[in-house]
């Protein structure tokens, strides 16, 4: 008899299994097919953006702005790192990929449309009397060849080394910029976003790293206690990297195979626009004129 | 068999609900395997511990370093909590008086609500400055700890104050007419029963440590290396996951799902050793 229940309880089980597993699969494709609708002027349909984690967040905020002009539109932001953007554009299961970075020359399957540049900055505790460093003295302290401020005519502190974890796009913008490895960097310290690294140099007098200029200006200007350092002369400002001064910068892209499809285009020009652009300064990125 | 109806209906709820939390329990280890599974098949097993390092992006993926890495937390967490947490609530259960172990016992209550990311918080602006001046930058194996303890001593407050209530008033009354002291009393007639009680307990808890995520992630530093001692960064299984997932792509994301299902299989092994060699109750 409890034999006979525990064969109850196991049959049971396994449909529960099957019916979540297969309720699961097909809840996946489910996606109406795209129209504009022009005799009355209401865009309406699905579009599905993916891709960079930079660029998701602007994304969401102006999606929600153009959703709430046309109640019949809804654009879904998912994000998934720049090379998910770029697969799903090119199999054609987003309709726009987001790219924090240039296309390659192998990419040119793809069309790109240049939405915004964004820059990276070293920044260091407020008080380090630290000016500028150089692009090698920045090498040796990430390398570990310099461990004290003192060799950099600083104060007498150890360095406490902050790097990206694994996949952040800043990483990558980093480790191009100073042909790095990640593999020889040797961190004190590995952490994921960008406001975490303002959090731990802001309490550390000798701590190092580096963080999205947006984030960087915002915090500064908020009073928090860390400073930007200049790169080659050129101080890390939204202002500079506009110009196009700055370095350490990447360009942020949105992507389609071939032609834009007529409501990503429209989301697109959309991303143009004076109200749009006041959106992109916000984030701390810089627009294209 | 049941000659009630009642006793039917009550049998079918207490079947499905079993179903459903055995099926959960299946079904997510169903889909950690199978989303762990492509980096098994392209890497051999021997990888996940011979590699250099945890370059993931680059085909590196040691996970060796985050296992011991959680190990040591957990360890370390509850050797600290577990010994204070006992004497704490055999302080408000037999010693402290009466209004003061009810305003202990409100507070410990209301500390274990606190959600943990906020004992992470205080960690990042207490005790890591703290151990910065010892050793900077102060993220650590110790910050780890420490947090950690505050967030499981709470619940091993209240898990050995509970098993202390539960004993019946009629022992300790026939000790006491035996004229036992109050140590005696708790240390041969007290304890020997709720042994296994607690230790269930603790286990729980040391599930529950060793899955604490966001608050070990913004103390520990999070580097992938055996430490070498308490002052060096580490990096557990779990932070590893929270880290890297938003961004893990192909074969980096399924390597995060095996740290998953490791994480799984850690768990799973520390339930079953401690059930195997639990002590039995002691009956009077």
């Amino acid at each position: 008899m409890r034999r006979l229940q525990w064969l109850n309880l196991l049959t049971f089980t396994f449909t529960l299994i099957i019916i979540l597993s297969t309720s699961l699969m097909t809840s996946c494709d489910s996606r109406k097919p795209t129209h504009i609708n022009n005799k009355t002027d209401q865009i309406s349909g699905r579009l599905n953006i993916t891709g960079s984690s930079t660029i998701a967040p602007l994304a969401a905020e102006l999606a929600k702005i153009m959703e709430s002009k046309h109640p019949d539109l809804r654009i879904n932001v998912q994000t998934g790192g720049s090379s998910r953007g770029l697969a799903d554009a090119r199999q054609g299961t987003a309709d726009i990929g987001m790219v924090s970075r240039a296309l390659k020359p192998s990419e040119n399957d793809l069309q790109s449309h240049l939405l915004a540049k964004d820059g990276v900055t070293m920044i260091v505790y407020k008080d380090n009397p630290i000016k500028e460093l150089t692009i090698e003295q920045i090498k040796d302290i990430y390398l570990g060849k310099i461990k004290n401020w003192k060799s950099l005519n600083g104060i007498d502190k150890k360095i406490t080394v902050i790097n990206k974890a694994e996949g952040r796009s800043t990483l990558e913008v980093f480790l191009a910029f100073f042909h790095l490895n990640n593999s020889d960097i040797k961190p004190d310290i590995v952490i994921g976003d960008n406001e975490q690294a303002v959090k731990l140099v802001s309490r550390n007098p000798g701590a190092i790293g580096y963080v999205s200029i947006g984030t960087a200006e915002y915090n500064v200007k908020a009073g928090t206690t860390i400073k930007t350092l200049p790169l080659n002369g050129v101080p890390a400002t939204t202002e500079k990297l506009a110009s196009g001064e700055f370095p350490l910068s990447r360009e942020l892209n949105f992507v389609t195979k071939g032609e834009p499809s007529a409501l990503a285009q429209t989301f697109i020009n959309f991303t143009k626009t004076d109200e749009a652009k006041k959106v992109i300064k916000e984030f701390g990125f810089v627009p294209i004129k | 068999m049941f000659p009630l109806n009642k006793d039917k209906l009550l049998l079918l709820i207490l079947r499905v609900l079993t179903g459903i939390s055995v099926a959960s329990l299946l079904f997510i280890l169903f889909y950690l395997f199978k989303e762990a599974l492509p980096v098994v098949q392209s890497n051999s097993l021997l990888n996940f511990i011979q590699d250099d390092s945890w370059y993931p992006t680059k085909g590196e993926y040691l996970l060796s370093p985050m296992i011991i890495g959680s190990l040591m937390i957990m360890g370390g967490a509850m050797l600290l909590s577990i010994p204070f947490g006992i004497l704490s609530a055999i302080l408000t259960q037999f010693y402290a008086p009466l209004w003061f172990a009810n305003v202990l016992q409100r507070i410990t209550e209301i500390l274990s609500g606190i959600p943990s990311v906020i004992y992470g918080f205080l960690g990042i602006v207490i005790i890591v400055p703290l151990l910065a001046q010892f050793e900077a930058p102060g993220t650590s194996v110790l910050a780890g700890v420490l947090v950690l303890s505050f967030i499981v001593l709470p619940n091993i407050i209240l898990i050995a104050s509970n098993s202390f209530a539960q004993i019946n008033p009629i022992y300790i009354h026939n000790a006491m007419s035996l004229g036992l002291s109050r140590y005696a009393i708790i240390r041969h007639v007290i304890f020997p029963q709720i042994k296994s009680s607690l230790f269930g307990g603790i286990v729980l808890q040391s599930g529950r440590a060793i899955g604490e995520t966001l608050a070990v992630l913004m103390v520990c530093g999070n580097v992938v290396q055996i430490p070498g001692s308490i002052f060096d960064p580490v990096r557990t299984l779990t932070s590893n996951i929270a880290l890297e997932m938003a961004y893990a792509m192909d074969n980096h994301r399924s390597a995060l799902f095996l740290s998953g299902l490791l994480l799984m299989i850690v768990v799973l092994v520390i339930v079953v050793l401690t059930e195997n060699f639990s002590p039995q109750e002691n009956k009077l």
